[in-house]
């Protein structure tokens, strides 16, 4: 694999299905209701229930790492939320390496739902 | 105090005292995890695997850092959390909802199974009030390190916005809707621009407006004129009883004679049912409901 800066990422697409959702949540040990309680989540504003943050940090380190080798080391993962993802869309990621220092590769992240961009973000990751 | 020297009384106070996970890191959260994200890096589950690479045995997945330390179902915030305590600042002031918008993880080694995590808090930066698309808020920022003994191990900066919803608008009063055809949209289209439209056959205008005119003759075509709005009550009632959605009773409910000769009924909004007589100089109003719906209204011409 030639990783150089410009090398786009082979997009990472979830199906944010209501398990999806729910199951993430509690393996992040969020149980604010809003992630698997739909009345409570409508009856706070929200169209659904929705994906919590620490599921976000996971799926842009699972979408990093799964281009980068299971052996390239995670160094940071920052993110900017924007519009919520509800269950029953479907959210994509696309990324691209934006600068390569030895085996010291930033990656931009962007992760995209029917509303408009979730997530967005850098990824420090040293390949192997 | 204001939220500026709340702000810098709950940083002075530092870091909050280090918080230690409910359980050491262990496979059975790892595999949770691992299975609900979709991540099927075998460095985080399959031993042998995790032996021959980099990490020489299992590791747990850097991102998983605040899982550890996360509260739990019945779990509260630590009295000396400052994120907690500028909250409780802000919902004070009024900014009552609160959003996150960024996490920063920064992990300076993979943790292991086995080790026990502890996580402390400080409060950076509480900046505001700014406007933003939610509402008028504050950005308050805090950093948390996770270590191992004395060894940190990850920390993130984290940002939410706490902010003041705006008011909700008042649900539109009900009110009882008319039907409109063909014969009548001209009428109600004038309303919602001003104007009291008279439907017109020839040299006769005719209110309410109907589908053929007043001599049934099948071969004119209608038109109409813009009234002036001027006239005087020719008959009126007050109604008291029974309610009307979207009326305070009593109200008073008036024929105008305008000064182009035709008649006219709609609610005289401006005027004491004790001072409404007939022959009361009037002039034309127009109620806007919605985007939708204009009423016809009089009131008196003082």
């Amino acid at each position: 694999m030639t990783v150089a800066e410009g090398t786009e990422l082979p997009p990472l697409t979830i199906e944010a299905t209501p398990t999806f959702v729910v199951s993430t949540a509690l393996a992040t040990r969020d149980f604010q209701d809003v992630h698997h309680d739909r009345d409570s989540a409508v009856a706070r504003g929200s169209k659904d229930i929705f994906l919590n943050i620490l599921t976000d940090t996971g799926l842009v380190q699972r979408f990093v790492s799964e281009w980068a080798g299971p052996e390239a080391l995670i160094r940071s993962v920052k993110i900017r939320l924007g519009v919520p993802c509800y269950a029953y869309d479907t959210l994509t990621f696309t990324g691209r390496v934006v600068s390569r220092t030895g085996n010291d590769v930033v990656v931009s992240v962007s992760g995209v739902d029917s509303l408009g961009e979730h997530v967005a973000g850098t990824v420090e990751v040293t390949l192997p | 105090m204001t939220i500026e020297e709340a702000a810098a009384a709950i940083a002075a106070q530092g870091e909050s005292a280090p918080r230690l996970a409910r359980d050491p890191v262990n496979q059975a959260m790892v595999n949770n995890w691992v299975e609900a994200i979709g991540d099927r890096n075998p460095v985080y589950t399959d031993p042998e695997y995790a032996a021959a690479s980099v990490h020489k045995g299992l590791v747990a997945p850097p991102a998983m850092a605040q899982v550890w330390t996360m509260n739990g179902l019945h779990g509260t915030r630590a009295d000396d959390d400052p994120l907690g305590a500028m909250m409780a600042v802000l919902d004070e002031a009024g900014f009552t909802s609160v959003v996150a918008t960024n996490s920063e993880q920064t992990y300076h080694r993979y943790l292991r199974p086995g080790e026990h995590v502890a996580a402390a808090t400080r409060l950076e930066t509480v900046v505001g009030p700014k406007r933003t698309a939610l509402g008028e808020g504050w950005f308050v920022t805090t950093r948390t390190t996770w270590s191992v003994g004395s060894e940190a191990v990850a920390e993130m900066v984290f940002r939410v916005l706490k902010f003041r919803p705006p008011a909700p608008k008042p649900p539109p009063a009900p009110v009882l809707r008319p039907v409109i055809s063909r014969d009548t949209e001209f009428f109600w289209d004038g309303l919602r621009e001003g104007e009291l439209r008279i439907q017109r056959w020839g040299e006769t205008l005719r209110h309410p407006p109907g589908p053929m005119p007043p001599d049934g003759s099948l071969d004119t075509k209608p038109d109409y004129v813009v009234a002036s709005g001027r006239g005087t009550v020719y008959s009126f009632v007050v109604h008291h009883h029974p309610p009307v959605p979207g009326k305070e009773l009593p109200f008073v409910v008036a024929l105008v004679e305008l000064e182009e000769g035709v008649r006219v009924m709609a609610e005289l909004l401006d005027a004491a049912p004790e001072e409404v007589h007939i022959g009361l100089p009037v002039v034309a109003a127009f109620v806007r409901v919605d985007d939708d719906l204009t009423l016809p209204a009089w009131k008196v011409a003082r």
